[in-house]
């Protein structure tokens, strides 16, 4: 700039810049603004110092402060757990009256039962327990082998048909696949299943068959299809199915048979763990008494 | 641009010229300007008195308000104005609000707002000139300064005096005390977000949260700097309101308005010369000495006039001296000094459209919000229905749907509450972890979560969805809650 102009209109100095006649005053700003400057990029470098800050090829800068939100992270979660035993210790070896008669260890139940179930259960029973075909509805009270507290726990800690030893089995035989029926008979069984549930079926297949059912079936699902929890059985007479109680899914059933595992959970959740997720899995609807009558 | 005649020493008969210059003046400035330091002369008269007024009641306020305490009770805190972040609640004397309820500090907010727009278009920056903490604290901070280094021109003599002990145990001092005020302005904001007594014992033998020494050395950094160094600097470059205000004030408003309609031409008047012909306005600068910022009022309403008044007093008093009429500087509008120009009467308008708009909207909100606190319900619920499953059909046929239901006791009580529907025959409920199918007890002052499942035996009346009421009553006041939510009843839509 060769000389300073100065604006008549505002009488301060213009900066030179023109933009089509149109002229940028040169209005002062104050020292100490860019003095907060200056010390803004202070703080930046004596912060890249002090922090983690600066990122490397593998790694990156860790500051002579030492501070790692990692670290931290981990700190909290030993200290959360260490809160959470007073209640953890409770759930080992609390009834269902206990849990429910404290309403601190009742809110806890739930909320580490509902944590569990959305890490572990949800994946196949669904994320509020509603199951899938295949994968029974935890809402209903509708029970393959049984819905108190104490029966969930067992069914959560050693599974079925899973790989722990005192894991419970049931066998659906595969009558189609193995031989042990032919096709017609598995084709008017299915009309005898279908009318346990009430529904319309060919009253001369159910004839043809009722003896083969007392014979093949009744010794699990009982001469009246309510099935048997005992060996976990499940009832045919509900018109609720696991598989589906179409004709169709029932000949399906008859043919090959089912056998869907739940995993056992004993060595991989923590006892309270378990205790927990039984009491949400109870809490979910279909809970039954613990000295409810087993069917 | 002001002509300044450094030689004539006296403005009038008895009465010396100040050597003060306004800070902003129109001359030519480099960019990144140094600041001007500013020697405001302490100014006598009504307008400083109201200003002292307003200094010890509003600082007496905040820091006094911590210590007075209300009674609500064994389960909630006795102190009356409380921040408690911990347990999400605000106490303001018999006010309680929960986090849900922040409308209504939106309110107070829309009310503040409100209120300055209507003070503004009235009265000019009141606002500014009397009771913003920057003007309060700045002013204190001055008067310390007044107290330790003496007036304007004193203070102006030991600035430019060598480092000797005089120099030094008074700016130590003035420091001292400077950094106790400020200690005890961030001290007294900690109050307000504990116990007051409590917290305050234990932030004497270090035992307070963290947060307390932080936001204590916080907000006596930001007040030493800010009320002793910074001053108008954060009015005319922080502050956004200088610029708002611009769109509150037309010339019908109120504003310390030199009256160049009387006062020019201005010029030194010497003893026993007439008055006619030339301005009541003897140029003796008073006006710029007196004023916080540095201005000169004399070159009209401008950005950095917070609107204090001082120069009103300065004025005065030169006025009384010289046997002149007061009000050469005062309360007045643009439009007042163009009527008199033109020999027109003097016309103060208040009731203008605008101040009218911000009044009536002033009240509305303020009703509505007392409105709102008066009919504040102490029992609230949210029922959320369970959307996975939809519905769950049972062994017995009957068809349930599951609800999450939140409840509200804003009562230091517990209370016992009666859940019913309002529809449906014989509704199956059951309420998770509660023995009795209906009945809860709400812990005071709590919100409490309840897993609700209704089950009904026979459906076939009934659409694809249902809507019903839950009613949530109190079994002694009988207050009632009525929450919409729906049924599903698995039947396929048509």
């Amino acid at each position: 700039m060769s000389e300073k102009r100065i604006d008549e209109q505002s009488g301060t100095e213009v900066t030179g810049h023109e933009w089509d006649g149109i002229e940028e005053l040169n209005t002062p700003m104050p020292r100490w603004w860019l003095w907060i400057f200056y010390a803004s990029i202070v703080f930046a470098i004596i912060y890249a110092i002090l922090m983690p800050a600066l990122p490397g090829i593998d790694s990156y800068s860790k500051g002579v402060l030492g501070k790692s939100d990692r670290v931290e992270v981990v700190e909290e979660l030993y200290k959360l757990t260490d809160q959470r035993a007073v209640y953890a210790n409770k759930m080992l070896s609390a009834d269902i009256e206990t849990i429910e008669g404290d309403e601190d260890l009742l809110r806890y139940a739930l909320a580490a039962g509902e944590s569990a179930f959305g890490d572990n259960c949800a994946t196949c029973h669904g994320t509020n327990g509603q199951g899938l075909p295949g994968y029974p509805n935890l809402n209903d009270d509708i029970w393959l082998w049984g819905g108190s507290y104490e029966d969930i726990r067992q069914t959560l800690n050693y599974g079925i048909r899973a790989l722990h030893e005192d894991t419970r089995v049931s066998l659906m035989q595969a009558y189609g696949r193995d031989e042990l029926l032919t096709r017609e008979e598995i084709s008017d069984l299915t009309e005898y299943v279908v009318s346990l549930s009430g529904r319309e079926a060919d009253a001369s297949a159910i004839a043809r068959v009722s003896t083969l059912y007392q014979e093949q079936c009744a010794s699990c699902h009982g001469m009246d299809g309510k099935g048997d929890r005992l060996q976990g059985a499940p009832d045919l007479s509900d018109n609720e199915w696991l598989y589906g109680g179409d004709r169709a899914t029932i000949v399906e059933t008859l043919t090959n048979g089912r056998a869907g595992v739940m995993p056992h959970w004993k060595e991989r959740l923590s006892p309270d763990m378990v205790n927990s997720l039984a009491y949400y899995v109870h809490s979910l609807g279909g809970g039954e008494k613990s000295d409810a009558p087993t069917q | 641009m002001i002509q300044t005649n450094d030689n004539q020493v006296q403005a009038a008969p008895g009465i010396d010229r100040s050597k003060a210059v306004a800070v902003s003046p129109s001359t030519p400035q480099s960019l990144y300007a140094k600041r001007k330091q500013i020697y405001a002369k302490l100014a006598h008269g009504n307008f400083r008195k109201l200003k002292w007024a307003a200094l010890f009641i509003l600082l007496g306020i905040y820091y006094f308000i911590p210590w007075i305490r209300w009674d609500r009770g064994p389960d909630a805190p006795s102190q009356a104005v409380l921040v408690d972040f911990e347990n999400a609640r605000f106490y303001f004397f018999f006010i309680e609000i929960w986090p849900q309820e922040v409308y209504y500090i939106t309110g107070l907010l829309i009310l503040a707002a409100l209120g300055l727009f209507l003070v503004t278009a009235l009265f000019g920056r009141v606002w500014c000139g009397y009771a913003c903490p920057q003007t309060i604290w700045t002013d204190l901070f001055i008067a310390i300064e007044r107290f330790f280094e003496g007036d304007r021109n004193a203070r102006i003599k030991l600035d430019r005096a060598k480092w000797d002990f005089n120099k030094i145990w008074r700016k130590t001092a003035k420091h001292i005390v400077w950094i106790l005020v400020a200690a005890a302005t961030g001290g007294a904001w900690i109050l307000y977000f504990h116990d007051a007594p409590t917290i305050f014992r234990d932030f004497l033998i270090g035992h307070a949260p963290i947060t307390s020494y932080v936001f204590m050395g916080l907000l006596t950094f930001t007040t030493y700097t800010l009320a002793g160094y910074m001053r108008e600097q954060v009015c005319t470059y922080m502050c956004p309101w200088p610029r708002i205000q611009a769109a509150m004030i037309d010339d019908k408003a109120l504003n310390v308005t030199y009256r160049y309609d009387r006062g020019e031409p201005r010029g030194a008047h010497k003893k026993n010369a007439t008055w006619e012909g030339r301005g009541d306005c003897i140029d003796c600068r008073q006006c710029v000495a007196v004023c916080p910022t540095g201005i000169d009022i004399r070159d009209g309403l401008q950005l950095e006039c917070i609107g204090c008044a001082l120069c009103i007093d300065a004025c005065n008093e030169i006025m009384d001296k010289i046997d002149r009429p007061r009000g050469l500087i005062a309360y007045d509008t643009d439009a007042n000094i163009e009527r008199r120009q033109k020999g027109a009467k003097e016309k103060f308008e208040l009731i203008r459209a605008r101040t009218v708009i911000y009044a009536i909207l002033f009240a509305a909100v303020g009703s509505f919000m007392l409105f709102g606190l008066l009919n504040r319900s102490t029992l609230d619920m949210n029922v959320q229905r369970d959307r996975i499953p939809n519905f769950v059909e049972l062994s017995d046929g009957s068809i349930r749907n599951g609800y999450q239901i939140k409840v509200l006791n804003k009562t230091p009580q517990v209370r016992t509450l009666d859940l019913t529907l309002d529809k449906f025959q014989n509704p199956v409920l059951r309420i998770v972890g509660q023995d009795n199918p209906q009945t809860i007890s709400v812990p005071a002052n709590q919100t409490i979560d309840y897993k609700v499942y209704v089950a009904l035996e026979d459906v076939s009346g009934l659409q694809v969805r249902e809507g019903f009421n839950f009613v949530l009553e109190d079994t002694q006041t009988n207050e009632k809650v009525l929450t919409p939510s729906l049924f599903i009843t698995g039947k396929t839509e048509k």
